[in-house]
């Protein structure tokens, strides 16, 4: 009786547990079904690679889309990255007990605010200095890049201190006791030794920043065209779903969720890279 | 002997997937008696320990043969209650682990959870068993504090009267004053000492000095093998193996 | 030329400390700017009345209904769901085939950006399920969104709970789901609290699944079958139209108080389960 009830239990929270799979599941078949059909009629090709968006016309190509996403999202790794990387050295290495106590809760708290105020701060801010120092209608690649690269470092900073922390204690203190300095214990030692950890957490900052909406539909100008310079305006494949889901109908409709898919996968290939180097370590 | 014994184990053998920790051991322990299971460490006593209540089906890859009788019955026959076996042989660990409730809630969660309904009745059991562990007169006041603010010994003395509230016939006690000072430690020796009357102890001493002040049997075991047993006077005065002889003065390596 | 070891060493505490306090100060500087221009706007009015002329004038108070049910009915939903598979993941199975596709699948979920959820949503709940905009769309929608953090937080919590909690709990004869739900998540509440407040977070900061699915309409909501407009997205259409900087200014700093609040409430509830022992 007794083990009855137990296998039943079991049985139950086995089925709560595949909640997540089957979600994920119908997420991929509902975006896929709604978006494979104009993909097929265009052309994979030719949808892509397509410089012309102009739905009324009937012209999805989001090639113009792909370069501001994948422009963005670098320039917010260059804007990013470096930062976090310190902050998180900082967090785990350099910081005084106390001002880690306020540095970690106010990392949480970057992450908590809502996108849509970085947005906001990012076009009364950014977006005004980029005009009036270095030209152009500010609204722009470097705009974005740099909202999206503050709006990263949570992510990047967390991962980083955890992959930090983690490595054994031994390996810091025999470095010190060689003589080494603080700072060469660090670069020589902890970072390569948490090199893995350290990737993953750029790489899921890069998810983040592709996947970012709100904020940049405020900064980047949303002008569907090939950028020549980080001071032109671009629109990603996120704010082209933004922007014109609000009024878009049939095949429309359909090519802005095949750009979720392209989206889509863009962030399960770099997820899946993410979670297969964690797992190697 | 002239005491009936409580649990009789024949032939157990203990395995940690290819590793053998206890080897064809054959034991009896007496009823109300306090028997001390000493020896190095990794000598299989904390897995003994936690054999006798079925503790070690939680850990993957043990398997046993032998049989353990408890009143004559066997604990792994198929369609022995697990809960209810463990039940009847409580155990207390060495690291004192109160659970993060109230101190009432600490000891009256063996018997909430065993069915006991009336609220009095609970109350009952929950001092009945702080009177017996010694603790009833530091805690009375303040029952419904959290447990982990009393003192490492109190909180070890918590465990036993949780354990006692489960009106067990049996108590195990792993290494129990392994992580306290001698006078928490004085005290819990003079609990057991009383307790005695009504159960069958069963302790993994944490020095042999512990051994041979508390306990009426001793058994001696090293790397898994039984080496010798006896009432504690006999044995520790002249004991028949050498290897106990070496242990008992510190010879030991 | 070779920087010595001295010279590097202060070069790079200087870095470091440097990119810390620069991320305090743009910290400080979102927060502060939203908090002065906005907080004069908030009035007794401006929290009870709701929008009139699309926003220009009245309060936000049917926003801020509307986001506190979708994100109940978020935290409703997710919050079983999450805990349950973290406690099969820890208590009920070891590393095993089945583990990796649930864990691939959480990870997965928790990359996915808001706006694929906001199509998601929208296809499923609104469309397909004829939910409508509405707060019971936008809510699951979240729900879905904020699994994977209760899943994460609850199990990190689940695990920290050392083994011996377990075997008391067994060693006092109790079942399985009574070790579980007496010994083991009360010491992991905290930890699980954590992320319910996390995700509580999130949900009242989500624009873009919350736009494709709750829609924007201004109507004080009836029911969770009626569409609503979030505070967050309030505030986009407020300002990115520039229909009225003052209460685009008012609604962000009730967000920013509303999230400050979580995370200062979260770090109280830490400190008072610290003091009470746990």
């Amino acid at each position: 009786m007794k083990s009855f009830k137990e296998k039943l239990s079991e049985r139950v929270f086995l089925l709560i547990a595949l909640s997540t799979l089957s979600v994920l599941a119908l997420i991929t078949v509902f975006i896929f079904i709604k978006g494979i059909p104009i993909i097929a009629k265009v052309g994979i090709i030719n949808f892509v690679f397509g410089m012309k968006w102009a739905p009324s016309q009937g012209a999805y190509g989001i090639f113009p889309m792909i370069v501001g996403s994948v422009s963005v999202t670098i320039g917010a790794a260059i804007v990013g990255v470096p930062i976090a990387i310190c902050c998180s050295i900082f967090l785990a290495e350099y910081a005084p007990a106390k001002l880690r106590n306020i540095f970690r809760p106010a990392i949480q708290l970057l992450a908590a605010i809502p996108s849509v105020v970085y947005g906001f701060w990012g076009v009364l801010f950014v977006v005004p200095m980029i005009r009036n120092y270095l030209g152009g209608p500010g609204l722009s690649i470097l705009a974005g890049s740099i909202i999206l690269g503050i709006m990263i470092l949570p992510t990047i900073i967390s991962i980083t201190e955890v992959s930090l922390l983690a490595l054994p204690r031994h390996y810091k203190d025999g470095a010190l006791a060689l003589g080494l300095t603080q700072w060469q214990t660090i670069h020589s030692l902890l970072l390569p030794a948490a090199k893995s950890g350290i990737v993953a957490a750029v790489i899921l900052g890069l998810g983040r920043a592709i996947g970012e909406t709100m904020a940049v539909i405020m900064v980047l100008g949303n002008a569907v065209a090939l950028p020549e310079s980080v001071l032109d305006p671009v629109r990603t494949l996120t704010t082209n779903i933004g922007i014109e889901m609000g009024y878009a109908s049939g095949e429309h409709q359909q090519a802005l969720f095949a750009t979720g898919i392209v989206l889509f996968v863009i962030i399960m290939i770099l997820n899946a890279t993410a979670q297969y180097i964690t797992r190697k370590r | 002997m002239t005491q009936t014994s409580k649990i009789d184990i024949k032939g157990l053998n203990f395995y940690y997937q290819q590793k053998q920790v206890i080897k064809e051991l054959n034991l009896e322990l007496p009823k109300n008696r306090i028997t001390a299971v000493f020896g190095p460490a990794n000598s299989g006593i904390t897995t003994l320990l936690r054999t006798l209540n079925r503790l070690s089906d939680l850990t993957v890859g043990a398997r046993h043969e032998g049989e353990i009788l408890l009143d004559g019955k066997n604990i792994f026959d198929p369609d022995v209650n697990v809960t209810e076996l463990r039940r009847r042989v409580g155990m207390v660990f060495d690291v004192p682990t109160s659970l993060p409730m109230s101190i009432f809630d600490n000891v009256a969660l063996g018997p909430r959870m065993g069915g006991m309904k009336s609220k009095s009745a609970v109350a009952e059991e929950v001092e009945k068993a702080l009177r017996m562990s010694a603790l009833w007169d530091d805690v009375k006041d303040r029952l419904d504090t959290p447990a982990a603010r009393l003192s490492g010994g109190q909180q070890q003395r918590l465990c036993i009267a949780r354990v006692l509230a489960l009106e067990p016939e049996v108590i195990l006690l792993d290494r129990p004053c392994s992580a306290l000072d001698p006078i928490s430690t004085a005290k819990i020796e003079e609990s057991l000492m009383q307790l005695k009357e009504q159960y069958t102890i069963i302790i993994a001493p944490h020095t042999v000095q512990q051994a041979g002040r508390i306990a009426d049997r001793v058994a001696f075991m090293l790397m898994g093998d039984l080496i010798e047993q006896g009432y504690t006077q006999e044995v520790f005065s002249f004991p028949k193996d050498n290897r106990t002889n070496d242990y008992l003065t510190g010879r030991f390596g | 030329m070779r920087i010595n070891a001295k010279t590097s060493e202060k070069i790079a505490k200087c870095l470091i400390w440097t990119a810390a306090l620069l991320v305090i100060a743009i910290l400080f500087s979102i927060i502060a700017h939203i908090l002065i221009k906005g907080i004069p706007m908030i009035s007794w009015q401006f929290l009870t009345d709701i929008p009139r002329d699309m926003g220009r004038s009245g309060g936000i108070s049917s926003s801020i209904v509307g986001t506190l049910i979708v994100t109940a009915v978020a935290v409703i939903v997710a919050t079983p769901f999450g805990i349950g598979t973290a406690i099969y993941l820890t208590e009920y199975t070891r590393e095993s085939r089945v583990t990796r596709i649930i864990r691939f699948s959480a990870e997965s979920l928790a990359g996915i950006p808001s706006i694929v959820y906001g199509l998601f949503g929208f296809i499923f709940f609104v469309i397909y399920l004829k939910m409508g905009w509405s707060i019971l769309s936008g809510g699951l929608t979240m729900a879905i969104m904020i699994l994977p953090t209760i899943i994460r937080t609850s199990e990190e919590a689940i695990r920290t709970v050392p083994q011996l909690y377990r075997e008391v709990g067994f060693s006092l004869g109790l079942t399985k789901w009574q070790t579980i739900t007496r010994t083991v998540l009360p010491s992991a509440l905290p930890g699980i609290v954590n992320g319910v407040i996390l995700s509580i977070g999130r949900c009242v900061a989500e624009t873009a699944a919350v736009i494709l699915t709750a829609g924007s309409a201004l109507r004080m909501p009836t029911s969770i079958f009626s569409p609503t407009r979030t505070m967050a997205v309030h505030f986009y259409i407020l300002a990115r139209e520039g229909i009225s900087m003052d209460n685009a200014y008012g609604t962000a700093a009730l967000l920013i108080i509303l999230i400050l609040l979580l995370n200062v409430g979260f770090n109280m509830l830490v400190n008072r389960f610290i003091a009470k022992g746990r």
